[in-house]
């Protein structure tokens, strides 16, 4: 439990960034983001130190965690890849995207392969229509991706 | 009170300004379906088949969620809305198992009660069921989320009316479940097993823990002894079951209900109530007269509230009154004076107590002092519900009973062990006894009204001969922090406590409104219990815990004096912290 704890240590900046959110509305939201960008997802251990520090209930913190498609309770693989569901992608084939991923990687959508390195997800619209269908891998946007690209992809992150 | 003038129906009426729509309907006798609407709560607008029509505008509202206005003119009901209604109730349906015959809402299921009233006989939209285990991991409720239909009256009332957050929306869209946070079970998160969520769904989707069926099979043991003990919020609210009035005084009914389900003695919890007065009030007067122990002296007799203090408040235990709650204290007597007394072996007795209360279940075997006569000091807890289903099914006509009596030695009670079971009444009990100790003068009139009321908080004091004792009570679990809160703050600025006493009670109303009482309980029929409980008050010969003699007679041939040796062993408990969560 302690090495646990260990792991999920606030950085300074962010528990500065929460005492300084403390007093206003709305914070929650805001702080959540915030130990996301930190942990990349938000995990039980940080959600309780942050009910703890706004003085809100757990529950509620889960009640907005689960709420919202962009916070992860449990953690993503090394690499998540966000296959765009946005309507051109999807007219273009991302469904396409999201089996392949599935036969390439063996696992569904929210999963993590076995040596954590891979996960995927569909989201709604990235915001580059022009180049759909899209894959988003870290800060990397692949456009105009077809099924037969994508184990070369996955490749690059071996 | 600023009032509006409007129509409903093409009827003028004139309402208070805070109405909503759906209060205004009822002025003029006209119900308004509902599904997700309590009065016990803020209206939230989830489940929509309340929809009226407002005159001249095309726009249908929500009619638990909208205010009168001055010249609003609303439709409740034509072809249409009944087409919009029925159309809801089945798309509901269609997320819903029909298991109802094999349901514990079966004949009381408000969902049920609405596709009947529709005259619901087709199931037009694709069935589309979620399967779930059920979490029967607390010792009191069980949730069978299959059976959820979000209408969120059980978050509702976790968050809002007891503070506790337990419970919340966790997902979104049709993959919601209401669920504690983190995918715990419901008895690894803040859950105080108050079962206001159980008394306020209004299906089958948590449910309190059925034991009745342990109960018949120990009536059928011959070797057992069944020693049944009855709350003191059970005798007012067990009739509406059987189409009574709130409020009916059913105790001598209810003795023989038990009687002829195969109980073999009946004792009233009343009794040990007086009990808890005598112990709770003589250790009060000790605080108070020695300096010596925590002030305010802090109830401990609900077991909710207990729970929602070891977790959410633990620097308050040694404010905690170290008396056992009623039954605990019945069930140990039940087993040693009660055994002695008839020369039974208290291995052979099964001790059942029949509580208003869900929570009840949990105390039992909360820890190892619930042993204190070397067995289970109470085998088994059946809440009011439960009760009632089992003189249902063994075919009591409950309502032409003849009264019985109360077995002895430890069944009789006085007005102060009755009022136990309504806000207000463990505090005005422990007044009239507490004054006798300190000033050893009889309460000129035992009639404490300064505590009684429905207020979330109450504050008085009384004048003992010259030394006014500071009293607060406080009802429904959220209100009690305030009070908290203020004994926190003297505390921590080194000042003298606000108060002598205080009584918290985790229900609304108090006991009389427990998580396992009768359905359909709202204010008007906690009012109409609270008078049923102040009447038998009145009647009473006796009213005050002290004078029961079969209290003072308990004391001299067993357990000698009040707080002593034998007391401690058999009467008191103490509390330890508990973490929210559990790991």
């Amino acid at each position: 439990m302690a090495e646990q704890k260990e792991k999920f240590t606030f950085s300074d900046e962010l528990v500065s960034y929460i005492k300084e959110w403390k007093q206003k509305r709305g914070n929650l939201i805001m702080v959540l983001h915030r130990v996301q960008q930190e942990f990349r997802y938000v995990p039980k251990e940080a959600a309780e130190r942050v009910a703890e520090m706004l003085d809100v209930p757990l529950a509620k913190i889960y009640g907005v965690l689960t709420f919202y498609h962009y916070f992860k309770i449990k953690e993503p693989g090394e690499y998540n890849i966000q296959v765009c569901m946005g309507t051109a992608c999807y007219l273009k084939g991302g469904d396409g995207l999201v089996e392949e991923l599935e036969n390439v990687l063996g696992v569904s959508e929210q999963e993590v392969t076995e040596d954590g390195r891979f996960s995927f997800e569909s989201v709604r619209c990235v915001g580059c229509c022009g180049l759909a269908p899209v894959l988003v891998v870290g800060e990397e946007v692949y456009g105009k991706v077809t099924k037969d690209q994508i184990p070369g992809i996955i490749a690059k992150y071996q | 009170m600023k009032t509006v003038k409007m129509k409903v129906n093409g009827k003028s009426i004139q309402v208070p300004a805070s109405y909503s729509v759906l209060q205004a309907a009822k002025e003029v006798n006209i119900n308004i379906p509902t599904l997700c609407y309590h009065p016990d709560l803020p209206a939230w607008a989830a489940c929509g088949i309340c929809v009226v029509k407002l005159e001249n505008s095309p726009k249908m509202v929500r009619a638990c969620a909208t205010p009168v206005a001055a010249g609003m003119s609303i439709i409740t009901h034509d072809a249409e809305l009944h087409q919009i209604r029925k159309t809801v109730i089945e798309l509901i349906l269609s997320t819903h198992p029909s298991s109802c015959l094999t349901c514990g809402r079966n004949g009381s299921c408000e969902l049920q009660n609405l596709a009947a009233n529709f005259g619901v006989r087709e199931q037009p939209y694709e069935i589309r069921l979620r399967d779930f285990e059920p979490d029967t991991s607390t010792t009191s409720i069980v949730m069978n989320r299959e059976k959820c239909i979000s209408c969120g009256r059980c978050a509702m009332v976790c968050q809002s009316l007891q503070g506790v957050w337990a419970l919340e929306f966790v997902g979104r869209g049709e993959h919601t479940v209401i669920a504690p946070a983190g995918e715990v079970p419901l008895n690894d998160s803040p859950c105080i097993k108050c079962g206001q969520c159980s008394a306020h769904c209004p299906v089958g989707a948590i449910f309190e823990k059925d034991e009745t069926r342990e109960f018949m099979e120990a009536t059928r043991d011959k070797d057992k002894h069944v020693v049944v003990q009855i709350a003191p919020a059970v005798r007012v609210a067990i009739g509406e079951a059987f189409d009574m009035e709130p409020g009916t005084i059913s105790t001598g009914r209810t003795y023989a209900a038990l009687r002829a389900l195969g109980a073999d003695t009946v004792f009233d919890t009343n009794f040990s109530a007086d009990l808890t007065i005598i112990e709770e009030g003589s250790e009060l007067v000790h605080r108070i007269t020695t300096g010596k122990g925590e002030l305010p002296q802090i109830t401990s007799c609900c077991p909710a509230w207990t729970d929602y203090m070891e977790k959410y408040y633990p620097d308050m235990i040694p404010n905690f009154s170290t008396a056992k709650s009623p039954m605990m204290m019945q069930g140990a007597l039940t087993k040693t004076y009660y055994a002695q007394n008839v020369g039974v072996d208290p291995k052979n007795i099964y001790s059942v107590a029949i509580m208003p209360c869900t929570a009840k279940k949990f105390e039992k075997e909360r820890d190892e002092n619930m042993y204190a006569s070397g067995y289970a000091d109470v085998d088994l807890v059946l809440t009011t519900r439960e009760l009632t289903r089992l003189i249902r099914s063994a075919g009591i006509d409950f309502v032409n009973l003849g009264e019985e009596e109360a077995d002895s030695p430890i069944g009789a009670y006085s007005g102060a062990g009755t009022i136990f079971g309504n806000t207000g009444g463990v505090m005005e009990a422990a007044v009239r006894t507490a004054y006798k100790l300190v000033t050893d003068e009889e309460l000129g009139d035992v009639n404490v009204t300064a505590v009684r009321g429905m207020d979330g908080v109450r504050k008085g004091s009384v004048d003992f001969k010259g030394t006014e004792i500071k009293v607060a009570v406080a009802h429904g679990m959220a209100n009690v922090s305030t009070l908290l809160e203020e004994i926190r703050e003297a505390r921590n600025n080194k000042q003298e406590p606000p108060y002598h006493f205080i009584e918290v009670m985790a229900c609304r109303g108090g006991c009389i409104a427990g998580g396992g009482q009768p359905y359909a309980t709202t204010d008007e029929v906690r009012n109409k219990r609270i008078a049923g409980i102040y009447k038998d008050d009145e009647q009473s010969d006796i009213r005050c815990s002290h004078q029961n003699p079969d209290i003072q007679k308990l004391y001299d041939d067993f357990l000698g004096k009040p707080l002593g040796k034998k007391s401690h062993d058999l009467l008191h408990t103490g509390y330890h912290e508990r973490p929210l969560y559990k790991k």
